[in-house]
């Protein structure tokens, strides 16, 4: 799950984690007022969305008066703001951050993520702040220090050290660095994180450090544990059809493509989507509908999928174990029954009862194409789509 | 032969009293799989159908001799459950547990480290050996005992897939193993790789993988090194958008990094034979593995 940068900084206010002054705004007068409460000019405005980039796409900028906070504020309240991580028609942009303009020294990057290879917790750093971390570790890899922590261990004074000595940190700001760093850390593993991320985080003229900008990802799987990370969910941020899917436990992902697709279990999913692509068509959604599906969730996942109004055919793909095929081909009909096909539908079925559930489908009465294997079925579904 | 499990495989379940733990119980013991006893804390002296259950896993290891475990403890117990098994003295615990946080495995496989004891999964179908012991929730007959292939994989139904592709064309199995969805497990593909490579009755071996971490990228360069039995190789996800979780935990693109594309690449160069479509891997493994 991931937040916004207000709400991360939030999170770092709680961790004594050092941040400019600030706060968010939902309107052009609510911006204007804490610009004032700031006590002096120039003061950043930043587009509170899901998405970097922002900077780039004209979502940050400076307003040196009240008058150049209305109009700037003004500008990116309500724009589509469009940067390299959101989709091409950009993001709708209902808040905005307002803090003060700080007297920036030097900018680092900072950043805390689990390492699954090692399974450990890899603090990554680099003098080279504010720029795409991906392309400076590409680069000048020479300039990326990681620490790798043993989890049961935990953050040692030393980690932070190695951190600091490696950023060659001017002597008054090493305890300010240190004491930041495991407070993050501690942050990081009291939440569950499976990103926390400062780019950049500054030296000011006046030798103090501070987290410009703030970055908070959570683990999904372990949001049961921190209920209080569920409210900071922002619905405008996701998908419409992703968020009915999420009310059934479906795993749904929206696509660009045509074709509709219901699968169980997630690894056949994919492959499917890429059997698909291989046909020449093109996947409009992953859905894994699991291996405990049952009818109701495959009438739901049936509705989300006709929703998406790109779907010009439907591949259904099911390898019946302890799921049989019969049970399937039963859901499959009454959903199709209540939902009512607008579109064809094509059914590739194998496993435990493949022979009842074949049969249940051709009896159904229903417009459905059965698929013999796999390749039938991607090159059936395929050329339904291309007419 | 086989790898880690065969029909003198001593299986203990850990939440033997639970839905699913009941269901699949009943289906290991169906196939042949000789469950000697279940844990669920609170229940001990009771019995599901014939299995005796206890609290703890140190007792039922005790009274029972058991020394393999599969875990259908929920997400927020199961890294409990799977440290109390190493504990005891399990020397194999399957934890077929999905959505188990990533901390809490992590935590887990430090815990694990230098312990004689392996951990299958989480998020995982489980491991079977066909006509000798499943302990799982894979289908048991699409199966064939008998061997020669090895298979490991990622993924569940995906695996079910490739295999049923094998018995089709009269392709047998000595063990099946899925290593788990997500991003932190225990076993991985190159200790799979080492064992059937070590595995006389094994002659070759699929590995089925997907997006997300470099765990196939690892085993690539070990099988150019260390195996020198034919491996076919299949990657799941090439059309998933980067950034987003394609279900399991652990499929995921970050940045540049576990691309389906890449993956393909590194087992190319290592000399794998990768099937590109999955609708003809049985066809292709009957080539290959020459049947």
């Amino acid at each position: 799950m991931k937040i916004h940068e207000y709400q991360a900084k939030e999170l770092f206010k709680k961790y004594s984690i050092p941040i400019p002054e600030g706060g968010v705004a939902f309107n052009i007068s609510e911006a204007q007022g804490v610009a004032e409460k700031l006590g002096g000019y120039p003061v950043v405005v930043k587009a509170q969305i899901h998405a970097g980039g922002r900077g780039k796409g004209g979502g940050v900028k400076l307003a040196g008066s009240q008058g150049e906070v209305k109009t700037v504020a003004g500008q990116i309240l309500g724009m589509n703001l469009i940067t390299h991580q959101t989709s091409p028609e950009g993001r709708l942009v209902k808040k905005v951050l307002v803090e003060q303009g700080l007297n920036i020294q030097k900018e680092l990057y900072l950043s805390i993520i689990p390492d699954r290879a090692t399974a450990t917790v890899v603090i990554i750093a680099s003098e080279a702040g504010g720029m795409d971390i991906e392309a400076v570790a590409e680069k000048t890899p020479e300039k990326i220090i990681k620490v790798y922590i043993n989890p049961l261990v935990g953050i040692q004074p030393y980690h932070c050290r190695e951190v600091a000595y490696g950023l060659n940190l001017v002597p008054e700001t090493i305890k300010p660095f240190t004491a930041l760093l495991s407070r993050l850390y501690a942050l990081f593993v009291d939440y569950d994180c499976s990103l926390v991320e400062i780019n950049p985080l500054v030296i000011t003229a006046e030798q103090t450090v501070i987290a410009l900008d703030g970055k908070v990802n959570f683990d999904d799987s372990a949001l049961f544990r921190h209920k209080d990370i569920l409210a900071y969910r922002d619905l405008d941020e996701e998908n419409p059809l992703e968020i009915e899917a999420s009310k059934y436990n479906l795993n749904y992902i929206a696509l660009d493509g045509n074709v509709g697709n219901m699968v169980n279990g997630a690894g056949l999913a994919m492959a499917t989507m890429d059997i698909i692509k291989q046909a020449g068509a093109s996947p409009a959604n992953f859905l894994d509908v699991g291996g405990g599906a049952n009818a109701e969730m495959v009438e739901n996942g049936f509705r989300i999928i006709l929703s998406d109004k790109n779907v010009k055919g439907i591949l259904i793909n099911i390898f019946g174990g302890i799921l049989r095929c019969d049970i399937l081909a039963e859901g499959v009909v009454q959903a199709a029954k209540k939902t009512g096909i607008t579109v064809p539908v094509v059914v590739r079925m194998e496993g435990t009862n493949v022979e009842e559930g074949r049969r249940i489908l051709r009896e159904s009465g229903l417009n459905l194409t059965t698929a013999v294997d796999l390749k039938d079925a991607a090159l059936k579904v395929a050329a339904i789509v291309k007419g | 032969m086989s790898i880690f499990v065969d029909k003198n495989t001593r299986l203990l379940v850990q939440g033997i009293t639970g839905k699913e733990g009941q269901f699949h119980t009943r289906q290991c013991v169906a196939y042949g799989t000789q469950v000697v006893a279940g844990v669920t804390p609170g229940k001990a002296g009771q019995k599901m159908d014939n299995v005796p259950v206890f609290h703890t896993v140190k007792d039922a290891v005790k009274a029972t001799g058991a020394n393999c475990s599969m875990i259908f403890v929920p997400p927020p117990f199961a890294a409990d459950a799977i440290m109390e098994a190493a504990d005891a003295g399990v020397a194999l615990i399957v934890a077929i547990t999905e959505g188990i946080p990533v901390m809490d495995m992590m935590r887990v496989k430090n815990f694990l480290a230098g312990k004689p004891c392996r951990l299958i999964g989480p998020n995982c179908p489980g491991i079977i050996t066909p006509g000798e012991c499943k302990i799982g929730i894979m289908p048991g007959p699409i199966h064939q005992p008998g061997g020669p292939i090895g298979v490991v994989s990622r993924s569940g139904t995906l695996t079910y897939e490739v295999v049923h592709q094998l018995t089709r064309q009269g392709i047998g199995q000595t063990t099946c193993i899925g290593i788990g969805g997500d991003p932190v497990n225990g076993t991985n593909f190159i200790d799979c790789l080492d064992a059937f490579q070590k595995d006389a009755d094994t002659s070759g071996i699929v590995m089925v993988g997907e997006i997300g971490g470099t765990a196939e990228e690892e085993a690539a360069e070990f099988i150019q090194k260390y195996v020198t039995k034919p491996v076919i190789g299949f990657i799941a996800g090439l059309t998933a958008p980067p950034g987003r979780r394609m279900g399991h935990a652990g499929a995921i693109i970050s940045g540049s990094s576990g691309t389906g594309q890449g993956k393909i690449a590194a087992m190319k160069s290592c000399g794998i034979a990768v099937c590109e479509d999955l609708g003809t891997l049985g066809e292709l493994c009957a080539k290959v593995f020459g049947k």
